[in-house]
Formats: C-alpha cells, sequence, structure tokens
C-alpha cells in the first residue's frame, strides 16, 4: 500500500486533508476497539459492541458516499444507481456467508442454503458454485458491480446520454434490478434476501472480536479507498475528469475520448460501493432487495451533498453525520425523520451548495480577507 | 506444401519486426500532404429541418496557409468547423485531411488527436481549474486513460507552457483559476491551449471578438506568425482584421463557396459585391 | 385533430349509453302484491307436501305461472322461505346483522311479531335447488325484457334438461329478438347435437351451428363429442372446436391489447404533466409521482365528503384534484425550483426531498394505510362483447379520458397565449425573455399545469389502485420511461411511448411474467436511449444544442 502511495503522490502536492483524516480516522478506530476489548463493560469509555458495530457501518455508507462523490462531485454525473452496486457487492459476501452456514441451517442441508431447500431446488445454481470459498467471492464483490458499470458505462456515455437523462437511466437501472432481486426464480433469496449468517472465514460473527475486527478491516479500507481516490483524482486522469464535469466538449477537442474516462470512473467509483456492500453485509447481518430500492440510491447522494461534493472529506463527513442523525431521529421521532430528510434535501441544494465542507472554507476565507483587511488597517 | 509455405509466409509478414500488427499501429501516425494540400472539403451537404446550412460546399487548404472564411450569419462557417472537427454529422460529402485521414469517420476526440485545434465563438475553458492545469490538459501528450493516470510533466513539457504563458501574456496568472480571468484573458488562454496542442490545423472561430484593438493587433501578428509551420483558418467579421491577416480569402455564401481570391480580388468581385460587401456595415457591426 | 375529438365524445356518449342500459337490466321487475287465486291451493300444499313430494307441486306452480312467483322460488332456492304456522303464510327470512325478520313474500310487507318457533321452513336439497334455478330461468325467458330472456337462455345452457328444451322450442318461434333467438337457437343446436339418437348429418349440422359461437358450454359439449367414436361427428366437432379456439385467441389478443391500451393511458396521464415540466423547464421534477398521489387523495376526501353522492363525486374531484395539485406544484417552484434554475441535477435532489416530505405529510394526515375509493356506479361493470372478451368500464373510460385530456392539452398549448408563450420559452428562454415574455410566470404556471394534470392522473388511478401514500412512487419512474422514450418536450412522443411501452408490457407479460415484463421494458430503453438519446421524435436543428 505504501509503494502505492509513494508511487501516486510523488511530485503532486499532497492534499491538505488526506494525511491528518486518514491518522484520525484510524486512531479513533484503535482506539475504540481497544476500549471494547480491553476495558470493562462498566467503565465510562468503554464503547459498547452495538456501537461498534454501528460505527463500522456508518464507514460502510461513507465509502459508499465516497464512490458517489467520486463520480458526481468530481465528473458531474448524478448517478442515482450507486445502491445497485453496493447491494451487489453486498450479495456477493452474502452469497459467501450463506454458504459458510453449511448444515447449521434450519433445514440442515449441507450443500444448498435454506431458502433453496424451501423453494424444492434439487442443486445449487450455476452462479453459487465457488462462492464458498471466500477469495473468490471478495473477486466477486469487486468484480461484478465493476462489469456492470463498465457495460452500462459503455453503453451510457458512448452515446453521450448526459445530465438528468442519465440520472434517470440509472435509476431505472437499480429499480430493474430491485424488480429481479425480489423474484424467487433468481436464486437470491427473493423478497427476505440472505441473511441469518453464522460465521465469516471460521470467525463467528457474533463474537465482539469479529466484529472489532470487522470495524477495523473497514476503517482500513476506507482509509486505502480515501487514499486512492485522492491520488487518481490529483493526477492529469483526475484533471481531465474535472475538465469533464466542467465542459466536457471542450475536453473531447482537445482530444480526450471523454467517454472512456467516464467509463473507467464510473467503473472504479462502482467497485468502491461494492466494497462497501462486501464490508457491510457481514456487520447488518442481513442483506434484502430493499438496498436496491431508489430511494436508497438517491439518499447517498444527499450525504455527500450535506458534506460537500467535490471534496472526499466532504463525502465522509457527510455520510458520518446524516447516518448519526438518522439513529437518532429514528429512535426518538420516527415519523420526523422522512420531513427531515427531505427538508435537508431542499435546504441544502438551496442554501449549501458545496456542503459544510464548502461552508467551513468559506467562513474560512472570510476571516482571512478580513484579518487583512485589518492588518492593513 | 504451397499451403504451409503460404501460411509461413503469411505468418513472417504478421511478424515483421520492422512494422506493428494494424490493429496496433497509431492510426493518427501520419498526415499524407504529399500535394501540399492539407484539408480537402467536397461535395459537403447537410441540412437543418429542411434549411440548407452546408450546400455542395467544396474547400482546399494548402499546407501552411492562412485562410480566411467570411460570410454573413448563416453562411455556413461555423457549421463548416462543426463538421470538420467531428461536432455535426454531415449528410453528404467528404473531408480528408491530407490525403489519407477521412476525418467523417472519427470522432472529436480522434481528430483533435490529429492535430486539428479549434477555437471556438464563445471562449470555454476548464474555469474550476488553473490556468497552468488549463494548458497542461492541452499539452500535446498521449490523451488515454492509462497514460494520464501515471503521467507526469517533464522539464521540456513545464518550459513549453511557461513559453506558451508569456506568449499569451498569462505568465502572472498561471495558478489562477480560469474562471476568474476576464473575457479577453479567457480569449487569450484558449488561443493559448491551442499553440500548446502544437496543431497541424487551427481552427479559430473569431479569435478577436472582445478583445482592445491592441489585443486585435497582436493576435493578428501570433496568427501571421503561426502560418507557415502550421496552418490557420481563421473565420472572423471584424474586415479590418482580415485585411491585415489574410493572404487568401474565402466567401461563404448560403452554404456554399462564394468566390476564393485575394482580399482586393474579393473586393472587386461582383458576386460578393451584391451579396456580402453590400451588407458589410452590419457585418462589421455584428 | 377536430374529428378525433368528436369521435372520443361519440366514444364517451356510447359508453354512458351503453353503462345505462346494462344498469336498467339489472332492475328487478316490479312483482305482484299477491298470489294469483288459482294458486293459492298449491300454495297450501306447499307448506305441507314431504319433502320428496314438492317437486310435483312445483313443476305444477311452474306449469301456471308467470314472473310474479319468480321471489318464490328464488327464496326457496336460498333456504330462506319458511310458513307460518298458524295461517300457513308463506314468508322470506330475512337476516340482519343482529336480528331476523320475515316478510310476506308476495306482499313484501313485515310480518311483525314473528319468532322462530311461530314458523317452519320449507327445507330444499340439491335436486330440488337444481330443479329451481332451472325454472326460475324457465320464466324468465317468457319475460317482457329481451335482457332477461337472454341471461335466463344463457343460465340455462349449462344445464339442458329435458323440459327446458321443450320450453325452449316451444317459446324460440315465437321469440322476436334476434338476439334472444339466436342464444335459444344455440341451447337447442348444443342438445341437438348432444342427442345420440338423432341422425349424423342433423347432428353435425347443430355443431356447424355451435362452432360459432364462444360460449363456454358450447365449448365443452364440443370437447366431450370429440371423445365420442362416432367418427363423423368426432371430426365435425374437432373442426368446430378449432374453429373456435382460433376465435377465442383473436379475442385473447384483443384482450390484451385493451389492457396494454389501458396501461398506457394510465402511462400517459402520469407522464404528460412531466412531459410539460421537463419538456419546458428542462426541469424533472422528483415530486410528480406526489402530484399524482395528492389528485388520489383529493379524490378520497371528495368522496368523503360527499357520501351520498359517489357518483357525481367524480365531477368534482377532477377540478379539486386539479387545483390541489396546482396550487403545490405551483407553491414548489416558486418557493424551490426557481431558485436552482439551469441546476437541473439539483433541482432533481430538491424536488426528490419535497416528494419525501409530501409522502410523510399524507401518512401522517391519513396513516400509511391504504385507502379505498369507490368507483361510481356508471363506472363499475364491465362491457360484456361475448362470453371471451369483456372491457372493464373503468379502464375504458379512463382511456377515453386520458385522449382526452391530452388533446386539451395539445389544444392549451396549441391555440391558447398561454400556451404559445409557453412554446416560447421552451425553445429559446433568453429570446422569449427579450421579447417580453415574462419567463418566471410562464415558469410557475407551466409548473401548475404539469402539476395539476398529474393530479387529474390521480383521480384516475384512484379508479384502478389503493389510493396509498407510495401511490406516485410506482408510477414515477415508468412515466419517466415513457418521457425519455418519446422524446423530451414532444408530446406526440409522448403519447406513442405511453401506449406502446403499455402495449409491450402488457404482452411480454403472458411469455415472461409481470415484474420480468416490467424489468425487460426498463431494459429496452436504457438500451434505446444508447441508440436515440432524444428519443422516439427528437428536436431537430440548432436550438436542439
Amino acid at each position: 500500500m505504501s509503494v502505492i502511495t509513494q508511487y501516486f503522490s510523488e511530485g503532486r502536492t499532497s492534499g491538505k486533508h488526506t494525511m491528518p483524516f486518514v491518522i484520525i480516522l484510524l486512531a479513533v478506530t484503535a482506539m475504540a476497539c481497544l476500549s471494547n476489548l480491553y476495558l470493562p463493560a462498566d467503565s465510562a469509555l468503554h464503547v459498547s459492541t452495538y456501537s461498534i458495530t454501528l460505527l463500522g457501518k456508518y464507514l460502510c455508507y461513507a465509502m459508499l458516499a465516497l464512490a458517489v462523490d467520486i463520480i458526481w462531485g468530481y465528473c458531474g454525473i448524478l448517478s442515482l444507481g450507486h445502491g445497485a452496486f453496493f447491494a451487489l457487492g453486498g450479495y456477493a459476501m452474502g452469497m459467501y456467508l450463506m454458504r459458510q452456514i453449511g448444515d447449521r441451517g434450519a433445514y440442515g442441508n449441507p450443500d444448498l442454503p435454506d431458502f433453496m431447500v424451501f423453494l424444492g431446488w434439487k442443486e445449487l445454481p450455476w452462479f453459487w458454485h465457488g462462492m464458498d470459498q471466500f477469495w473468490f467471492a471478495m473477486i466477486m464483490a469487486v468484480l461484478i458491480p465493476g462489469l456492470l458499470a463498465f457495460v452500462f458505462g459503455w453503453l451510457a456515455f458512448r452515446s453521450r446520454v448526459t445530465g438528468v437523462y442519465l440520472s434517470i437511466m440509472t435509476q431505472a437501472l437499480t429499480y430493474a434490478l430491485l424488480l429481479a432481486f425480489f423474484r424467487n426464480e433468481m436464486g437470491f433469496g427473493g423478497n427476505n434476501g440472505l441473511t441469518d449468517f453464522k460465521d465469516i472465514v471460521g470467525f463467528s460473527l457474533q463474537s465482539d472480536t469479529t466484529r472489532v475486527s470487522l470495524f477495523a478491516i473497514t476503517a482500513l479500507m476506507l482509509a486505502v479507498v480515501f487514499v486512492i481516490s485522492h491520488n487518481i483524482l490529483s493526477s492529469r486522469f483526475g484533471k481531465v475528469i474535472l475538465a469533464v464535469r466542467d465542459s466536457e466538449s471542450r475536453a473531447r477537442f482537445i482530444g480526450y475520448r471523454t467517454d472512456r474516462y467516464k467509463i473507467w470512473l464510473f467503473v472504479f467509483s462502482a467497485v468502491i460501493a461494492g466494497i462497501a456492500g462486501a464490508l457491510y453485509v457481514p456487520q447488518v447481518g442481513i442483506i434484502n432487495p430493499g438496498e436496491f430500492s431508489p430511494i436508497n440510491s438517491i439518499e447517498m447522494v444527499i450525504w455527500v451533498a450535506v458534506g460537500g461534493r467535490g471534496t472526499l472529506i466532504g463525502a465522509v463527513i457527510g455520510a458520518l453525520l446524516v447516518n448519526y442523525a438518522k439513529t437518532r431521529f429514528t429512535a426518538i421521532l420516527p415519523e420526523a425523520w422522512l420531513f427531515a430528510l427531505g427538508g435537508l434535501f431542499v435546504l441544502v441544494t438551496l442554501y449549501l451548495p458545496k456542503g459544510i465542507v464548502g461552508l467551513y472554507t468559506q467562513l474560512l476565507e472570510k476571516r482571512r480577507t478580513q484579518s487583512v483587511k485589518e492588518s492593513e488597517a | 506444401m504451397n499451403a504451409i509455405q503460404h501460411t509461413v509466409e503469411s505468418l513472417r509478414h504478421t511478424f515483421r519486426p520492422d512494422q506493428v500488427w494494424p490493429f496496433l499501429a497509431p492510426e493518427n501516425a501520419k498526415v499524407n500532404v504529399d500535394k501540399d494540400i492539407i484539408l480537402y472539403v467536397e461535395g459537403l451537404n447537410l441540412s437543418f429541418d429542411g434549411f440548407k446550412a452546408l450546400n455542395n460546399l467544396n474547400l482546399y487548404i494548402n499546407d501552411g496557409e492562412l485562410r480566411c472564411l467570411i460570410g454573413a450569419n448563416g453562411a455556413g462557417k461555423t457549421t463548416l468547423m462543426d463538421v470538420i472537427t467531428g461536432k455535426t454529422q454531415c449528410d453528404s460529402g467528404s473531408v480528408f485531411f491530407g490525403q489519407n485521414q477521412n476525418l467523417l469517420n472519427k470522432d472529436e476526440a480522434e481528430i483533435a488527436q490529429l492535430g486539428i485545434g479549434r477555437k471556438f465563438q464563445k471562449p470555454t475553458v476548464f474555469e474550476e481549474q488553473t490556468v497552468f492545469d488549463n494548458l497542461e490538459l492541452s499539452l500535446k501528450t498521449d490523451k488515454g486513460v492509462l497514460a494520464t493516470l501515471f503521467s507526469r510533466l517533464t522539464p521540456t513539457q513545464i518550459d513549453r507552457i511557461d513559453d506558451v504563458l508569456k506568449i499569451i501574456g498569462l505568465a502572472k496568472h498561471r495558478f489562477m483559476l480560469a474562471g476568474a480571468l476576464s473575457h479577453g484573458q479567457k480569449q487569450w488562454l484558449e488561443i493559448g491551449m491551442l499553440l500548446v496542442s502544437d496543431p497541424r490545423l487551427l481552427l479559430i472561430d473569431e479569435p478577436v471578438a472582445g478583445m482592445t484593438p491592441d489585443e486585435t493587433e497582436r493576435t493578428a501578428e501570433l496568427l501571421t506568425s503561426l502560418a507557415g509551420d502550421r496552418t490557420v483558418i481563421v473565420v472572423e467579421h471584424d474586415m479590418e482584421f482580415v485585411r491585415s491577416i489574410a493572404r487568401t480569402v474565402t466567401v461563404l455564401h448560403q452554404g456554399s463557396v462564394l468566390a476564393e481570391g485575394t482580399m482586393d480580388q474579393i473586393q472587386s468581385n461582383k458576386d460578393v459585391i451584391e451579396v456580402y460587401l453590400g451588407e458589410q456595415e452590419e457585418g462589421a457591426t455584428s | 385533430m377536430r374529428h378525433f375529438i368528436a369521435l372520443c365524445c361519440c366514444l364517451f356518449g356510447l359508453l354512458s349509453s351503453q353503462a345505462y342500459s346494462a344498469e336498467s337490466s339489472t332492475s328487478t321487475s316490479p312483482s305482484a302484491n299477491q298470489p294469483p287465486a288459482e294458486l293459492a291451493p298449491l300454495m297450501l300444499e306447499l307448506t305441507k307436501a314431504k319433502y320428496s313430494k314438492l317437486l310435483p307441486v312445483l313443476k305444477k306452480i311452474e306449469a301456471n305461472s308467470d314472473e310474479s312467483m319468480l321471489p318464490l322460488f328464488r327464496t326457496m332456492m336460498n333456504g330462506n322461505l319458511y310458513f307460518i304456522k298458524t295461517n300457513k303464510q308463506l314468508v322470506q327470512l330475512i337476516e340482519d346483522a343482529n336480528q331476523k325478520t320475515y316478510q310476506g313474500i308476495f306482499s313484501q310487507q313485515l310480518v311483525a311479531d314473528l319468532s322462530k318457533r311461530d314458523v317452519s321452513k320449507i327445507k330444499v336439497n340439491n335436486h330440488l335447488r337444481s330443479y329451481l334455478r332451472n325454472a326460475i330461468a324457465r320464466i324468465q325467458l317468457t319475460s317482457s325484457s329481451a335482457e332477461v330472456r337472454k341471461n335466463a337462455v344463457r343460465e340455462l345452457l349449462s344445464s339442458l334438461d329435458e323440459e327446458t328444451v321443450t320450453t325452449l322450442e316451444r317459446l324460440y318461434s315465437s321469440e322476436t329478438n334476434q338476439t334472444v333467438k339466436t342464444e335459444m337457437g344455440l341451447a337447442l343446436a348444443i342438445n341437438t347435437a348432444r342427442q345420440a339418437s338423432l341422425p349424423n348429418s342433423t347432428r353435425i349440422a347443430a355443431i356447424e351451428r355451435l362452432s360459432g359461437s364462444l360460449e363456454n358450454t358450447a365449448r365443452n359439449v364440443l370437447t366431450q363429442l370429440t371423445n365420442q367414436d362416432n367418427p363423423a361427428i368426432k371430426a365435425a366437432a374437432e373442426h368446430a372446436l378449432k374453429k373456435i379456439t382460433q376465435r377465442v385467441e383473436r379475442f385473447g389478443f384483443l384482450n390484451q391489447l385493451f389492457f396494454g391500451l389501458s396501461l398506457g393511458s394510465v402511462l400517459l396521464l402520469a407522464s404528460i404533466g412531466l412531459a410539460i415540466t421537463f419538456g419546458v423547464m428542462g426541469v424533472i421534477n422528483m415530486a410528480h409521482g406526489e402530484m399524482i398521489m395528492l389528485g388520489a387523495y383529493t379524490t378520497y376526501v371528495v368522496q368523503l365528503m360527499m357520501p351520498n353522492y359517489i357518483d357525481y363525486s367524480i365531477w368534482v374531484a377532477i377540478p379539486a384534484a386539479f387545483l390541489v395539485s396546482g396550487i403545490v406544484g405551483v407553491l414548489i417552484e416558486r418557493l424551490v425550483i426557481r431558485h436552482l434554475h439551469g441546476r437541473p441535477l439539483e433541482t432533481l435532489l430538491a424536488t426528490f426531498g419535497i416528494s419525501l416530505i409530501l409522502q410523510q405529510l399524507v401518512r401522517t394526515i391519513f396513516s400509511p394505510l391504504n385507502r379505498q375509493v369507490s368507483t361510481p356506479s356508471w363506472m363499475s361493470g364491465s362491457w360484456e362483447i361475448n362470453p371471451v372478451f369483456s372491457l372493464t368500464l373503468n379502464r375504458l373510460y379512463i382511456l377515453a379520458f386520458s385522449l382526452l385530456v391530452f388533446f386539451a392539452l395539445v389544444m392549451v398549448l396549441k391555440k391558447t397565449s398561454l400556451g404559445l408563450n409557453v412554446r416560447a420559452v421552451s425553445q429559446n428562454r433568453n429570446m422569449a425573455k427579450a421579447m417580453g415574455v415574462k419567463t418566471n410566470w410562464i415558469d410557475a404556471m407551466t409548473f401548475g399545469l404539469g402539476s395539476g394534470i398529474a393530479g387529474i392522473a390521480g383521480v384516475a388511478l384512484s379508479q384502478l389502485t389503493n389510493v396509498g401514500p407510495n401511490l406516485g412512487q410506482d408510477y414515477i419512474i415508468n412515466s419517466f420511461m415513457v418521457v425519455v422514450f418519446g422524446g423530451v418536450g414532444n408530446l406526440l412522443g409522448t403519447l406513442v411511448a405511453a401506449f406502446s411501452l403499455g402495449i409491450a408490457t402488457k404482452f411480454l407479460e403472458p411469455m415472461t411474467g409481470a415484474v420480468l415484463s416490467t424489468i425487460l421494458v426498463l431494459v429496452f430503453i436504457i438500451l434505446f436511449i444508447q441508440k436515440r438519446p432524444k428519443g422516439l421524435f427528437p428536436q431537430k436543428g440548432r436550438a436542439a444544442e
């Protein structure tokens, strides 16, 4: 990893926020993990396993927000279908975990997951083969979203579908997948999805250590993805991406095949979403077609909008804040959450087009100019 | 026996060390200008909803020439440029860059990579990026995805950008966001982006709109100095400016060429006087 | 264009007359108050006769009775016939939610102070019941209403016994109504075809006759005949069956077409509002589905407010829904969208937020459960063209209504000054502004118009599905697909796209199942957009850049 970092960052201005972010993220993670494992449960500083899992979930969302931000904030492509890539990654992981249950399921069938026995299936569908191997499942978790993104991008970007058209298309994509995954015949557990997982690579999913490790791995992956994204976006590739956002036709006229740039960025973004999904599933213990629903995908966009699009750190902050608010809200006033979320959409687009990070930099600038004025006076 | 020999021969041919495979060969390797003509436009037709924007248009541009295109609004000047640069598909006709590069089956990016640069009527620069980045993006380099991902600027390239910055007078503003530049500065930046990309053929649409007389003069100098190594096609309404730079002028009218020649010949051409110079006052002010 | 509107009106007229006749046919004919005097002894016998002896009595009653006996037979068939022990008067048991009352069979008047002990039931068994059913039908054969006669023959088709056949034969020659006569002929033909004793030529002629019918019974009889030994009959029956199957298939096709058109009309209603806002303002209104939902809830509220006039509620609901959704639309435009001009993606997000708020609002006010909106009686029922092909009236009305709304909208855009301004703004906003068009005002009006039409769509949808907070969500993606497929800013394209998508979905359905057909259509549009990013009917020319 350090090699990659070094390679990418060589000779470039390193991002102002990157290193501090990674350090803070890892430090907080380490502290939370240690306090969960080594402090007694009644200690004031003890972090409960519930909170650890919750934090792990937030970090997955943060990674997902990063994926959306890369494509929307940097390239101006508003994808309303990133939930599909997230869910596909999640399903890959879910299939692996399902196979790990083995004969401990309700029907005790060593080969077939419970729902297949229930449906009266005799053998494993072809696409379930190999999913009992962790490495294979993980390759699938990035390959399938990546492939879907590639095919979709190849079709959409080459024929120059842009703007709201593209957004609607991505939404239709995830909607079509939602309908498809609801079907029992698809072989993904239909309505109920995949759940009742027992263990992952031999560790019980119920144990504290596994949960803490999953959380730590998520944090680490987030850091890695963050650094890689930052480096990619600050390379000349990133500049071309920004150029595409600002004026795609101009970029084409200076000789960039912008469709290819968009396709690969879209694939990259989808892969990140897939990873986030794969990390998400063992922590929440279920994956069902609901993850494909268009509203989920659009909610991700608002995380990014709240945090501040076009900045990686903004996406992470937005995802954490909105999801924390959601947890609190749904606990206290479940009715009000949708009002709050809806209001957030409207207010952020109207008054905070650059999000919290944008507001912060704006305030910073104002203070600076003020102090300059004062010193001049 | 013969078949084997044939196969071996074709294999040998396939693996000739002095050639790359045709599908690996860079398509735009060479532009053949043996006949000293860099752009062939023949029988071009294009209509929008029944309005004939281009009507059997024929145009030949010599290598290294500076050509001015004039014509009233709707004469087809910008549309012609759109077709050459791949922005618009024409209904029929052919456009060749050199003798061997058919431009009609290429997209904008490929055409740009062949060495055809374009400056738009309305200056378009990447507003959210710095002047320097704008120029870096326009550099003549490998513009593939992987190449840009791993590329970094060589000292020669940095020098090249610095030179261009000086030419366009934006050296002081190199780290300013392009969006913060004035209209005239954006025009210059766009010209700079053209220069830094080192094109064979420049298509320049109304370069001096919004420029001060001083800047106009500088632009004229720049354009005349470019001609020779490069081929320049300028579309301009400002007759003074055209007169100051043009060696050959082509007059377009209703989508086809009305007249071609030096400025003096054009001005004495009866047809031109009738359809265009009669409206000169109007044309010059627009 | 004008012709089409006239056509629409005709269609409307036709439908309502059809509905009217259907309605009148169902109302029961007035029954006489007293049994004819000559039947009195038979009535008495009815109360005395034993269970097994009832049949001859009933036959006698039937033999010299007319429609006035229908209530008696009906009540008896339903097992609600009692008699008062003291005076042997026949009464009908009427069971309400909490009490039982008795009513004179012929007088239709309540007999007071009767308890369970005072009456005794006249029992019926299955055998009697089937006799009664046929007897009722036979009595109805003599009814003065052709409709009743026709239905009676239909009723009898499946259970032709000797008596029925003789009755039919008797009545056949004197029947004047052509439809009823045809039905009777059919019944007789079924009978003839089944009679093994008759000569082959007669039977084959009868089978020939059956091949023209789509009645289920005719088909069943023919299927039975194909299993017989008589080769000539067998061949004739097979041939006839084939002919019928072909016709059934043809009508099945028409049926699918109708369902496709119906879905198309719903899509059209849901998407034309969207087409306007998207076409004119370039704005994606994600809250469009909620405008539809508001319209549906308006219908619900209107019906709550006028529970006794459900039949007329729809005429109130349509303008009310237009106003409610339209006003909400104008508010959204003024308060939010106006500030996001030129930022389509942000508009998309903001309107999505609004849609969440509206959904939750409805959930809080009306509860998250679905609400049932009742259909006016003149819209319920179906137009039965033949036994295998009938069109449900509500779908038919909605189809006509959607076309009406569409052409009304086209007229508004073509003929009014608002329409002129709207078209000007959609073609070149800046130019229109420079010419003095108040683009702000036009935007608000356009948005109001689009939303109002969505509200009307909600009224129509409330007649087809349950009204719930998620109503709009179910249609929004499909409406987007329609608009995108048809080409933005092109109403004709929207029309064509809506119907072709509706029909395509319904024709795929039997092959692939409902969900998969939806998916296939979505995938098709995704691929289509790649090929023609501007839709079916793109705007051409430099203005489109």
